[in-house]
């Protein structure tokens, strides 16, 4: 066996292509079962609250320390400008169009992503899906689609949670312990922060990563190996995949939305 | 369709979602200083608009009374054409001046208005040519490097 023989290489090649080709085929069919998953709105309802409720908790608190850890690092930069009062400005607009929809993706790939993948391995290593097929249940409509769409739901909400208290976050370490004035903190977050361009792109944003990072974890569940060893690494690839994904997308959405 | 406290919990979990983007929007954006009233657009010419950008304010004695729609450049007459505008309910003398000024040492630029003495107000549609450009530092130091030069000859002259 050498991975530099052709036959191998060709071999190697032809896997990927065909992993990438089931991935689109999936990623498609996910997307044409919007109006089947709304037929059984519960499925869709029990995972938001699994996905979403469940996160709330590790998104609010980050949200806040970032939201701390902006307002004072940027407190020590501008004061060797003289402009601190621009403080409410550079909170508002880092959590809106950056920080907020990518931390909150790559915090929802750990907290979420993981555990779709491991259930869906499982499932897949216990023999479950075959189960389902053999009872002429469709597992793509039954189990995935209701996943991917509550995914696509909960990210948005969770980015948007995360925005609104780092910058309350920004504003306590702002105005209560660094004593910047709290009207010129606000007027100059409202004077510089627009409602589409940064709020509605921000929102943007968090809806394609909810995309991206639901659909990697139940790809990788879905494909994952029927071993314990697979799963594990299945999971492990959600978090390396979704993350190199949501960062190197949003790469690509910024210089779309906000160049000039 | 069956009932479950999940129902709730999602619920509750939708309306966080909700009340976020909503204090986002007002809070910490622009929606309230949005201006969804219409107002009058008046078109003015300058010889040159520094760093001034669409969307800057116009300020009349300091108070925002309008916005700056579009800029664009007439080649017919080689200078600056600056759409403003103005809220329905301010209106100016014709014979206003503007000015492009700057907001502290490096802030953004905007527009001021100096009211004039005319009867008669601006209506929609009318160009203002009584502009003062936005003072350029490179223009600003060759002036000042010129005056210099042109006090140094009668010195040496003299001598």
């Amino acid at each position: 066996m050498s991975w530099y023989h052709p036959a191998d290489l060709g071999f190697a090649v032809r896997r990927k292509l065909a992993d990438i080709g089931l991935g689109a085929r999936l990623f498609g069919r996910l997307l044409r079962l919007f109006p089947a998953v709304w037929q059984r709105p519960g499925l869709v309802r029990d995972q938001v609250h699994f996905l979403g409720n469940y996160s709330l908790a590790i998104i609010t608190v980050s949200g806040l320390f970032v939201g701390f850890v902006l307002a004072l690092q940027g407190y020590y930069t501008l004061q060797d400008f003289g402009s601190t009062e621009a403080l409410g400005q550079l909170v508002a607009l880092s959590l809106l169009r950056e920080l907020g929809p990518v931390i909150t993706a790559l915090l929802f790939a750990g907290r979420a992503g993981t555990s779709l993948t491991a259930e869906i391995g499982l499932m897949r290593a216990g023999e479950q899906l075959s189960a389902m097929e053999m009872m002429a249940v469709d597992p793509e409509r039954r189990i995935l689609a209701p996943r991917f769409w509550a995914g696509v739901v909960a990210m948005p909400v969770l980015a948007a949670v995360f925005s609104a208290v780092g910058v309350i976050g920004g504003w306590v370490v702002a105005v209560g312990m660094l004593g910047i004035d709290g009207g010129s903190f606000w007027s100059q977050m409202q004077g510089g922060v627009d409602v589409f361009s940064d709020v509605g792109n921000g929102v943007v944003k968090s809806i394609v990563f909810g995309f991206t990072v639901t659909f990697v974890a139940l790809l990788q569940g879905y494909t994952a190996r029927p071993t314990p060893e697979g799963v594990s690494r299945a999971t492990t690839r959600t978090v390396v995949v979704a993350s190199l994904a949501v960062l190197g997308l949003d790469f690509i959405l910024t210089t779309l939305m906000f160049s000039i | 369709m069956q009932q479950s406290k999940n129902d709730v919990w999602v619920g509750l979990f939708v309306m966080l979602g909700v009340v976020a983007l909503v204090f986002l929007a007002l809070q910490s954006a622009n929606l309230l200083t949005l201006n969804f009233q219409s107002g009058y657009r008046v078109t003015a010419r300058f010889d040159n608009i520094g760093g001034l950008k669409p969307q800057a304010a116009v300020r009349s004695a300091g108070v925002v009374v309008g916005r700056v729609e579009s800029i664009t450049f007439d080649d017919k007459i080689f200078q600056a054409s600056v759409t403003l505008q103005l809220q329905d309910r301010y209106a100016f003398p014709k014979d206003s001046s503007l000015k492009i000024l700057t907001s502290g040492l490096l802030g953004e630029q905007y527009i001021g208005i100096e009211a004039g003495a005319d009867e008669h107000n601006l209506v929609p549609g009318d160009v203002v040519i009584a502009t003062q450009s936005a003072i350029v530092l490179e223009n600003l130091i060759s002036q000042f490097l010129f005056n210099k030069a042109a006090e140094g000859v009668p010195a040496d002259s003299s001598k």
